[in-house]
């Protein structure tokens, strides 16, 4: 499929789509005016995707600096009655909150949806975070898809629902949705075209600070008028068809409520294996729909609640049960019957029913004694940093001047971010002993310095740096704090699939930008050391490292070189090994662990189609075993 | 149950795997059947395992339970023994012969005539096949997801024709590549049925 499809499809037009391509078509359909994100698995789709046919789609997009700048972006044009959209994945929701929830208390004029794509199982993330507790926090309502036609659906609806009552809407997706692909049939697109110069249309934000300055005097209000648009939406959610009742038995004994991914593996389950359980498919699942679920539960002996993450709609619930005193019982997440964390599956679904209903015939399957040593005996292959990354060059040169300044491993702190380099955390690496979140690195330098004797060595890429670590450096310098950052600038925000960011002269929708630079940015902090080096040239990394660890102040070191990733850029000629020189010592296998180069039956081997030639291992190897290509 | 077909594929991030079962579920809708898929991005590429699975019929979930794969399409042998949580005593085994050797130091890669050995002990429709050189003869390595595509279409049991799967590609892939790509699917598909 061309992506331009997802702007000039025609209505009743079927296309395969991913969960954020259909996300994208939502927003279309939607007539959303402005967009705004900061890239996060399983999210960063969406924005890939918007930055290529925002000009065709009269959006305005911007790849904001982080989550709270884009919620921000999106609700003051939400309030100058545009309708607006910003995505997220779970954590941006973290970053996003302080301003998120005065959005709920001062409420928008134009339809305004931030979708938040959560990560059960962390396959890209920190923690497993339910954004359904931010709907509760805030009080704004929330949508679960299934699957991507409900992702389309459910996004175009919500800001109509959103605009209906002055209030943003959260639509959760997780991983398995965003990541699913399916069939979605096209609806019709709202007319967004332009009213001036620009590609997107402008609004007009009408004064009314009672309204839109959370000041004591007016803020109290604002609650209460949120409480008021909460109660009138809940006779939406009883009501709402993406709250419906799937009959597999004409019994009323077991009943059954899920929501999102793990309603589909529900679903198969019951309808594969003939169960006598009828389901209720939560989509719009706060407010809370109590009264769709009591005439629900009403006749039923027991019900399962089958939901990712935390037992929310469970605790519904059992509030709904002791509310109106019905004889019910509950299995799900709090009485054992699923799991409290990690995603679902099928399997994992079907266990927990057998509990209850003894139906699954266990079947074990035995296979050959060499089968099972063959399992046990496989090579892991975990997600590396590519050959020709300037990471691994700084992380090699790091910790060669720790050895040559006479420090051990464990006199040094790696605080590291988020971002490839996390990858770090491997051996030979070794580079990376604590993490809380995007930007931590520096905050966690000023902790360290003050909390120990140790030496601190703090990572962060560009991205993230200007995401969440200049603040944490004006905090270093002013406090004098004694720590060595380093920002990794690889000239894109990497791990999330290639995005501009501010360090490049290119804007989100492709457009030349003004490029800031993070040198002077550390230095307008305060900082008296800022070097910017080549990492590499292994020489230079490990003399500026001796250099800043002999300092007592915040020393900045900025490792500038393009992620090998970055299309269009000359590939340099692969390394070449010289058999008659190598004395087999290893290092560059087991010290540089470089993807690129292996050993094969004893001998060093370079994979010419991965090695970019960075020529790190030629410096790293003391007997010209390798040279550079030509 | 008629058309009703799973199809787990593995291998290694950048051999072209999501853009197979793209192709392969955007020919399943083409021919009006329902179809689901699951991806994985971020994390897990950077040289990794990548795995994608397809379904075929009526399911609302993309995720294949264990050892209900109709087919399991390996692009790499050591990604074929992770991916056999998905198979059964029924199901189609096959995978590239050619082995892309991980960086990590962990365990020895083992010899791929032994994986072929113990797979054929245990299962009984074991379907090895050299793509990677049949992939160079159709004119590139990177043609390697072709040869796999064109194993798929030949599975008696397998619901889609070779003709929409061909179409699907052509909608999915540049028109420069077609001629290679189309050498690349019939050499596949020979492999297993000739």
């Amino acid at each position: 499929m061309n992506l331009k499809e997802l702007v000039t499809g025609e209505s009743g037009e079927k296309q395969f789509l991913l969960g954020n391509e259909a996300a994208v078509r939502g927003v279309i359909e939607a007539g959303v005016s402005i967009a705004a994100t900061y890239p996060g698995t399983p999210s960063s789709e969406i924005g890939n995707v918007l930055s290529v046919l925002a000009k065709d789609a009269n959006i305005y997009f911007e790849f904001s600096t982080n989550e709270k700048v884009a919620m921000e972006v999106a609700a003051t044009a939400a309030a100058s009655g545009l309708r607006s959209f910003t995505f997220m994945k779970h954590v941006g929701m973290n970053v996003a909150a302080d301003s998120f929830m005065t959005t709920a208390y001062s409420g928008v004029t134009g339809g305004m949806v931030i979708l938040s794509a959560d990560d059960p199982s962390l396959f890209s993330s920190q923690n497993e975070q339910d954004t359904r507790n931010y709907a509760r926090i805030a009080n704004v309502p929330v949508l679960e898809p299934s699957n991507c036609q409900e992702v389309k659906d459910m996004v175009k609806y919500a800001f109509d629902l959103s605009e209906q009552f002055g209030l943003p809407v959260i639509v959760r997706t997780t991983t398995r949705v965003s990541h699913m692909r399916g069939v979605v049939e096209f609806g019709d697109v709202n007319d967004n075209s332009s009213n001036n110069d620009n590609h997107w249309k402008r609004g007009h934000f009408n004064k009314d600070p009672s309204k839109y300055v959370p000041v004591p005097a007016f803020a109290g209000d604002m609650h209460v008028r949120l409480w008021d648009k909460i109660k009138k939406i809940e006779g939406i959610s009883n009501r709402s068809e993406f709250n419906h009742e799937i009959n597999f038995s004409d019994e009323r004994v077991y009943g059954l409520i899920a929501s999102s991914s793990a309603y589909n593996y529900a679903h198969d389950i019951v309808k594969f294996n003939d169960l006598d359980i009828n389901i209720l498919k939560l989509g719009f699942s706060y407010p809370f729909p109590q009264d769709k679920v009591v005439e629900f539960l009403e006749d039923l002996d027991e019900v399962f609640i089958v939901e990712e993450v935390d037992p929310i709609i469970e605790r519904d619930v059992l509030a709904a049960i002791g509310a109106k005193n019905l004889d019910v019982i509950v299995h799900g997440k709090l009485d054992g019957t699923f799991p409290l964390y990690h995603e679902f599956n099928s399997d994992i679904v079907a266990q927990g029913l057998d509990k209850v209903l003894n139906f699954n015939e266990k079947t074990t399957v035995t296979y050959s004694s060499s089968l099972e040593e063959l399992q046990e005996n496989i090579p892991s292959r975990a997600p590396v940093l590519c050959a020709g990354c300037p990471h691994r060059a700084m992380y090699y040169g790091i910790n060669l001047a720790i050895e040559e300044l006479g420090l051990k491993p464990e006199d040094v702190i790696f605080a590291s971010d988020i971002g490839c380099y996390t990858l770090g955390i491997n051996p030979p690496y070794n580079a990376a002993d604590y993490l809380l979140s995007m930007g931590s690195s520096v905050g966690d330098g000023c902790g360290f310095s003050v909390s120990t004797d140790q030496k601190v060595a703090s990572f962060i890429g560009d991205s993230t740096f200007f995401h969440s670590g200049v603040s944490p450096l004006i905090n270093a310098v002013h406090n004098k704090h004694n720590f060595v950052l380093t920002v990794l600038d690889n000239r894109i925000t990497a791990m999330t699939g290639g995005q501009p960011n501010p360090g490049i002269p290119v804007d989100g929708m492709g457009d030349e930008a003004p490029e800031v630079s993070i040198r002077k940015l550390a230095l307008a902090c305060g900082c008296d050391y800022v070097r910017v080096i080549n990492p590499f040239n292994l020489e230079q990394v490990v003399k500026t490292y001796k250099e800043a660890f002999e300092r007592n102040d915040t020393a900045v070191i900025i490792s500038k070189a393009p992620c090998t990733l970055i299309k269009g850029l000359t590939k340099k000629p692969p390394v070449n090994f010289v058999e008659g020189n190598c004395n087999y010592c290893d290092k560059c296998v087991s010290e540089l662990a470089c993807p690129a180069i292996s050993k094969v039956d004893g001998k060093i081997t370079i994979d010419k189609a991965q090695c970019d030639g960075c020529n790190v291992c030629i410096q790293v190897c003391k007997y010209g075993a390798l040279e550079a290509g030509r | 149950m008629d058309n009703h077909y799973c199809i787990y594929i593995c291998g290694v991030g950048g051999q072209g795997i999501i853009k197979t079962s793209t192709i392969i579920g955007e020919a399943a809708m083409n021919q009006g059947l329902d179809v689901v898929m699951s991806e994985i991005h971020g994390m897990s590429q950077r040289g990794g395992s990548v795995s994608t699975e397809l379904k075929i019929g009526g399911y609302n979930s993309s995720i294949i339970p264990n050892q209900a794969a109709d087919m399991l399409l390996s692009f790499e042998p050591v990604e074929t023994i992770r991916g056999l949580d998905k198979v059964n005593s029924e199901t189609k085994i096959v995978y590239n012969t050619h082995p892309i050797i991980p960086s990590s130091t962990d365990k020895e890669y083992p010899s791929v005539d032994g994986i072929t050995k113990t797979l054929k002990e245990n299962f009984k429709h074991v379907l090895p096949i050299d793509g990677t050189r049949l992939a160079i003869e159709a004119g590139s390595v990177l043609s390697l997801n072709m040869v796999l595509l064109g194993a798929v279409t030949a599975d008696d049991k397998f619901p889609l024709t070779k003709e929409s799967v061909i179409d699907a590609m052509k909608n999915n892939l540049k028109p420069k590549f077609h001629e290679m790509n189309l050498k690349a699917i019939e050499s596949g598909y020979q492999s297993i049925k000739g």
